[in-house]
């Protein structure tokens, strides 16, 4: 008796309207996606409003549970055991065995949730109920009936053959991407604008990043860092395609023409235009990036309100209201972490003024701004037209 | 033109050692251990190479010990020096500016209840004899000693060390770390008193993972890997033959026209350390002529940080490092540079330049020029 599918449970998409197969096509086009990975055939499918991952081949059991944990839509990933229908009798010796080997230790509080598609059944949904539970609580006295909050729900479902489950796995949530058009990340390499990615991306939206090159001042060992942190954002978010700008020159100019309390603030202002006309381009309808409100002095609500002065798209900030602490910790959870701590300077970190302004005053910044008028939009073009592309997957 | 003077971090295999490695992992391939004549064939190229370094170092072959490199030998060296000879004493002596290979062992061995003292050095990165002297106490079990300094390039008085030690408690082990200074001195244990000495072979143009330990044959040593007992149980774990072999081909190298390429990769050292010193803001950390290593030049750069120029001269096709190559993925800064007095905003603004023996004197003309153009325009943006 072996787990041979999965009932894929999903949270929001089951409150759409005329809509939901998009979303639902959308989230089995994901697990689909999702399984190319895991060795074994499988064939997912969607009946009478559920998605079922069934097995055609042996296959690896965490492999399969690792995979659809990536998956956002789904909220929760239930192992199923089929079994033929030979009648009642059968039934019940075949739900007592699965019982007893899912669950070694019987001790615990049940109740049997039956669920009949097949109307031609003998007994109705609810004398199922009381037969199975009687015939459990005999065969092991350990066991009690709760109706109202049992510790295992075991669930019964009789279609052409018998479907039992009782384990919930929880899912990532959130929507399938692809069903809420694209974002384009603005990625450091830094810990929040990894951890912002999968935050939007968990809202169904697809991810596109840009980073921003400054060799010799940052490394190659910084872009392949950025790389891989696009890879494992790429693991929930589905592939994911990198623009690598060349922002030197730009840097350069700035810090010639400008006061250097206020670089940062002006060279984020050129960086979320270069990002917008990026993504105007890629067809994103919104920039996303990993800021907190008072984290740095270029994340002053001020500062931000300066940075957010160049943009006409909606900027997406998900860890805008988080401690630090609370965005390490999805760090962690993701799996971005270990990556992000890792030692190499990015760009915003290279020419940081001693005493930065925390409190732009945005007449200030037109005016600094308006000393690069010479050579600043050949330099944004030429940035825009050396781009490096590649998708990170 | 592409110059790689990184020859401290690694180096690129002869011919003939590549020559030899293909030859023994795609023909001669057999198992030291295994008792047909595949067997038999591995196990002589293993010989060979023994034999070809025990004469380089004038000492017995039985004397040498391969390992996977010179961390395994450092940790070889010291914690199995340690292990073996505790009832003697449990008190160590080593410098502040050795490689992290030394250093994290004895960091190990602290935490077994061992002492260790830490010798500091002068200007020059030299120790001083006098302090060594007199940290030697009878509780004392093992010196160990760098013999040239990865970073600067600093050349210990290893004789002098070996001479007052064995005068001052016969006893006491001595160990130096040569991998630097191997291929570069002659270097005779014997007359040294030298009693361990590590060495890898990726330094010396043999391939990477594979090095040696000399071990005197008076000293004990416990080993450090157990198994199948190769290499008479010291190190257990089938040999790295076709590593071995590659290292004995270049052992082998390094001693044709030993003083005449010696001769010219100083001439280059102090050619390059003239060069230098014309531009202005740089500070030699090295030694000029055979006082430093032939092959090591540590210059400070005012006004601009390492990785900056670093990365500025690879995009011109030059392959330096920033303090020390190994100690690099760290962000703490250079113990050497700071051990020897290097003024704190220059730390982070060191780069280390390591001669070859095919480095020639346009290459390091091109890097002149390119460090001259460089360096005005990396000043001009700097933090802050």
């Amino acid at each position: 008796m072996n787990t041979q599918s999965f009932l894929i449970k999903y949270a929001e998409i089951g409150i759409k309207g005329k809509n939901r197969y998009m979303f639902e096509d959308a989230l089995v086009k994901q697990i689909r996606f999702a399984l190319k990975g895991v060795e074994g055939d499988f064939e997912v499918t969607k009946e009478s409003g559920r998605i079922y991952v069934n097995a055609l081949s042996a296959f690896e059991y965490d492999d399969v549970v690792a995979a659809l944990k990536h998956v956002f839509g789904i909220s929760a990933i239930c192992p199923m055991v089929q079994v033929e229908d030979e009648g009642y009798d059968s039934l019940q010796v075949q739900v007592l065995q699965y019982l007893d080997q899912v669950y070694p230790e019987k001790n615990f509080s049940f109740k049997v949730n039956t669920r009949r598609a097949n109307k031609q059944y003998p007994k109705t949904s609810e004398e199922i109920n009381c037969d199975l539970g009687e015939a459990i609580l005999s065969a092991y006295p350990g066991l009690s009936v709760d109706v109202h909050h049992p510790r295992v729900m075991l669930h019964v479902e009789i279609r052409t053959k018998v479907n039992l489950y009782s384990q919930v796995i929880p899912g990532p949530g959130g929507m399938p991407v692809g069903t809420n058009g694209r974002g384009m990340l603005l990625l450091s390499g830094g810990i929040d604008s990894p951890v912002a990615g999968y935050m939007i991306a968990k809202r169904g939206v697809v991810i596109e990043a840009v980073y921003f090159h400054a060799p010799p001042y940052t490394s190659d060992r910084a872009k392949e860092k950025v790389m891989d942190l696009a890879r494992l954002v790429s693991r929930y978010a589905g592939p994911i395609r990198l623009h690598i700008v060349n922002f030197t020159e730009i840097q350069l100019y700035i810090y010639d023409q400008c006061p250097h309390e206020e670089l940062t603030i002006i060279m984020r202002r050129y960086m979320m235009r270069i990002a917008e006309a990026i993504a105007k381009k890629q067809k994103c309808f919104s920039l996303i990036t990993g800021e907190s409100i008072g984290q740095v002095a270029s994340q002053t609500v001020q500062s931000l309100a300066a940075t957010n002065e160049v943009c006409t798209m909606p900027v997406f900030r998900p860890v805008i209201g988080f401690d630090k602490q609370e965005i390490v910790d999805i760090a962690e959870k993701i799996g971005t972490f270990e990556t992000s701590i890792q030692p190499f300077e990015d760009c915003c970190t290279i020419f940081v003024a001693k005493h930065p302004v925390t409190k732009p005053n945005l007449n200030m910044i037109h005016r600094s701004e308006g000393k690069l008028a010479e050579k600043i939009d050949e330099m944004v073009k030429t940035a825009l037209e050396t781009t490096e592309v590649m998708v990170c997957q | 033109m592409e110059v790689y003077l990184d020859h401290a971090a690694t180096t690129k295999v002869l011919d003939s050692v590549k020559e030899q490695m293909v030859q023994v992992m795609t023909e001669d391939y057999g198992n030291p251990s295994s008792k047909h004549r595949k067997g038999v064939q591995g196990e002589h190229y293993v010989k060979e190479a023994r034999s070809v370094i025990a004469k380089t170092l004038r000492v017995q072959e039985k004397e040498i010990l391969f390992t996977s490199g010179g961390t395994e030998s450092n940790n070889m060296a010291l914690i199995g020096a340690a292990m073996a000879n505790r009832r003697a004493g449990n008190h160590i002596i080593t410098t502040r500016i050795e490689h992290p290979s030394v250093h994290q062992p004895l960091a190990y061995l602290e935490s077994q209840g061992f002492q260790v003292t830490y010798l500091d050095v002068d200007a020059n990165g030299h120790i001083s004899l006098e302090e060594l002297s007199s940290a030697i106490c009878p509780e004392t079990i093992l010196v160990s000693v760098m013999y040239v300094n990865n970073e600067i390039g600093a050349v210990e008085p290893i004789e002098a060390i070996g001479r007052l030690v064995k005068e001052k408690k016969s006893s006491v082990i001595f160990h130096t770390d040569a991998i630097q200074a191997y291929g570069k001195y002659e270097i005779r244990p014997k007359k040294q008193g030298i009693d361990l000495l590590s060495v890898s072979g990726h330094k010396i143009y043999g391939p990477k993972g594979v090095g040696f330990l000399y071990i005197n044959e008076k000293v004990k040593v416990k080993p450090l890997i157990y198994g199948g007992g190769q290499q008479k149980g010291m190190r257990s774990g089938t040999e790295n033959v076709p590593g071995i072999a590659g290292l004995g081909v270049a052992a082998k190298e390094m001693e044709a026209g030993f003083a005449e390429r010696i001769k010219r990769m100083v001439e280059l050292k102090d050619y390059f350390i003239d060069c230098l010193e014309e531009i202005s803001g740089v500070t030699i950390n090295s030694q000029k002529g055979l006082e430093g290593a032939p092959q090591i030049i540590s210059a400070s750069f005012q006004g601009v940080r390492s990785e900056v120029l670093l990365h500025g001269l690879e995009d011109k096709q030059i392959y330096v490092s920033s303090g020390s190559a190994c100690s690099s993925n760290h962000p703490a800064l250079s113990g050497t540079l700071k051990a020897i007095g290097v003024k704190k905003e220059l730390l982070d603004a060191t780069l280390r330049f390591s001669l070859g023996i095919d480095t020639t004197r346009e290459q390091l003309d091109y890097t002149i020029q390119m460090l001259k153009e460089l360096l005005p325009v990396l000043r001009r943006y700097q933090r802050g």
